[in-house]
């Protein structure tokens, strides 16, 4: 299978200020590296603050990496080795994204059918008047609302509603890549659902890949071909999903299926936990050696002062843990 | 029921807000039994009214909101009816709450020890500040928080997410309700503290045997906690029954709906979801009838003119609101 995407030892690090000339450095990603196929769904959990988010921006550049090699399509659109940083604006139309929050990421004074077209005057100047009108129309019919919502104001709409226009937004260039950072969190359990069929269909229908960052590993899972694990800035563990759920190899993984409830009352009560002590650790001040170590059960000496490989132990199944080396 | 003590009883409740653009009825008529030592969830959607309901038992609906109908007896006596001096005794010492976002509901510039304290001062005169630290220090050390004396003495912004929900637990028990209300404990916390929040609240009910209404729109959440549970949906309770009936037993084509909507991690294949089709109900405008028939797949021609009346459906008060539960009486009986 081809890949669309190869990240290599992927960092981004913020500078804060602590106080008066005195700085320090938040790293929200540390030394990523993964590859998307062309047409799959790579799902990316974990909880807040670890970098999900962070991650799919930097992807995009719209944070720009401290470091690292990002390849699209098998052209390096950012190498800081080899000193390379395209720009990025006919990349745009390639590479889109759809936001978590859509109630603040749509301008409350545009109307939905200035939203949608934006992109494309910015991206297709040759649409002009009636086509560019229908080519707005269709994005909207595309993602269940109608062209009478173009003359619309996003606060007119549901939760649910709103998501789509991001969607037809993200849509209207035509992109084979989407970043979808947590699309459904903001949603209605009822109305979940709906687009996530509705994104699962635009994906058979326009063969487009997806990220799809999620803290709700269920809702992951369903979607996702393969998914990676992300804690305090690191990937932990990365499998095909059905994989990752049965067979979990890093600890946190495990601790995180087992933490997540099941509609089920008699599974989920019958269901050995595996419940972490404590907070995770601030990304200021990150822990030595495996980030994990200070939460983990199995945590030995070496975990605290050297950090575990990231390797591939079987076909498909990467994981950083210093008990999987051993074995 | 484990008992058959009624701790709380809620009668016809009504609760509506007086808006600009019209009355909106938040809560439109809802009944139903707490027992003492109960874990009761209120499971629905943003706007079903599962928060306002509570917050009127407790007295702290807020205007433009009124209770207009019902009654609400704790014990036998009618909450409603408290005068504010009374409403003060009863809120904190015999019924507290916890909220969703821990950090807006405690106070920045006092420390911890001095909130927990308050709680406990305010409501026993007689208690002396010494013995009023003792309870506090032992209550955060009742969930789980290590250093209690150090932690004591800090302020809410040094404690993390998990730690201040676990501190607003403190402070909720301190004085030892007979009744907590959790509105969404879990939702602002991530996963793997979700857990250990549940694993408290858990063992705390079983040493404490108090009662707990649990507010969420989590099902995994109410599967975990929950005794019994009630389905909100537009200001109706549209299905009632212990967390077996729910669960495995749903009646009502709502509960079905969302059962059957939610992604789960434990099946095998990867299964295309069931959406429940259509947007939740708008409130000032809501449906003549059964206010989910607009987006129900069994919706009958009676549905969208009258609403449905609440039939007992199954053993041990398992209850739904349906027309086709009373179609399919009819059938039975003919």
């Amino acid at each position: 299978m081809k890949k669309l995407i190869e990240v290599e030892h992927l960092r981004k690090y913020f500078r804060i200020k602590l106080g008066t000339l005195k700085y320090g450095s938040i790293q929200a990603v540390e030394d990523v590296s993964f590859f998307i196929y062309v047409g799959e769904t790579l799902g990316i959990v974990g909880e807040s603050g670890c970098g999900k988010t962070t991650m799919g921006r930097t992807l995009l550049r719209l944070y720009n990496p401290t470091s690292g090699r990002i390849v699209y399509d098998g052209t390096p659109i950012y190498d800081s080795e080899k000193k390379i940083s395209v720009p990025m604006l006919p990349y745009r139309k390639k590479m889109q994204i759809i936001f978590q929050d859509p109630s603040a990421s749509l301008d409350p004074r545009m109307t939905v059918g200035e939203i949608v077209g934006e992109a494309l005057s910015v991206h297709r100047p040759d649409l002009k008047g009636k086509e560019y009108r229908e080519r707005i129309n269709e994005m909207l019919d595309t993602v269940g609302l109608n062209s009478e919502h173009a003359n619309r104001f996003p606060h007119e709409f549901s939760g649910g509603q709103q998501q789509r226009v991001g969607i037809a937004r993200a849509l209207a260039v035509e992109p084979e890549f989407i970043v979808c950072d947590e699309p459904i969190s903001a949603l209605d359990v009822s109305i979940q659902s709906q687009v996530v069929n509705m994104l699962e269909d635009l994906q058979q229908e326009k063969h487009l890949t997806y990220l799809f960052i999620a803290h709700d590993i269920s809702v992951v899972r369903h979607i996702s071909n393969r998914i990676g694990v992300m804690y305090l800035g690191q990937m932990v563990e990365l499998a095909e999903s059905y994989e990752l759920c049965s067979q979990p190899m890093h600890p946190y993984t495990k601790s995180l299926l087992s933490a997540v409830p099941l509609p089920d009352p008699q599974k989920t009560r019958a269901k050995k936990r595996l419940i972490l002590e404590g907070d995770v650790p601030s990304p200021l001040n990150p822990p030595t050696g495996c980030r994990f170590h200070t939460r983990c059960p199995y945590a030995t000496e070496e975990c605290s002062q050297r950090a575990p490989v990231w390797k591939e132990y079987a076909p498909g199944h990467f994981a950083a843990c210093h008990a999987l080396e051993g074995q | 029921m484990k008992n058959n003590e009624k701790l709380l009883e809620v009668r016809d409740l009504r609760v509506s807000f007086f808006t600009h653009a019209g009355e909106v009825k938040a809560v439109d008529g809802i009944s139903y039994d707490l027992g003492e030592h109960e874990v009761m969830g209120i499971v629905g959607e943003s706007g079903s009214g599962k928060s306002v309901e509570a917050y009127s038992i407790i007295g702290l609906l807020q205007n433009p909101g009124r209770v207009i109908g019902g009654s609400v007896k704790f014990m036998g006596e009618d909450v409603l009816a408290y005068s504010e001096e009374q409403k003060r005794e009863f809120r904190g010492n015999k019924v507290s709450m916890i909220f969703q976002n821990p950090m807006t509901c405690l106070n920045p510039v006092y420390t911890i020890g001095n909130q927990l304290m308050e709680a406990l001062l305010c409501h026993n005169k007689d208690v002396t500040r010494k013995a009023a630290y003792d309870r506090a220090v032992e209550m955060l050390e009742l969930v789980g928080i290590n250093n209690a004396r150090k932690r004591m003495r800090q302020y809410p912004h040094e404690f993390s997410g998990g730690m201040r929900q676990r501190a607003m637990i403190a402070m909720a028990l301190i004085c030892s309700p007979k009744l907590l209300i959790a509105d969404e404990p879990t939702t602002a916390l991530d996963v793997t503290i979700q857990a250990q929040i549940l694993e408290l609240m858990k063992d705390i009910q079983r040493k404490t045997g108090m009662s707990i209404i649990f507010i969420t729109h989590n099902l995994g959440v109410v599967a975990e906690i929950c005794d019994r549970v009630s389905v909100m949906y537009a200001g109706h309770i549209v299905e009632q029954g212990n967390v077996n009936d729910i669960f495995y037993r749903p009646k009502h084509p709502y509960t079905e709906g969302l059962l059957r909507s939610m992604p789960r991690v434990d099946t095998k294949e990867r299964e295309r979801l069931i959406p429940i089709e259509g947007t939740p109900v708008d409130l000032l405008n809501p449906p003549k009838g059964c206010p989910f028939a607009p987006r129900c797949e069994k919706c009958l021609r009676v549905c969208l003119e009258h609403k449905p009346p609440f039939l007992q459906v199954g053993e041990d008060a398992h209850g739904s609101a349906c027309w086709l539960h009373v179609k399919e009486m009819k059938e039975a009986g003919e």
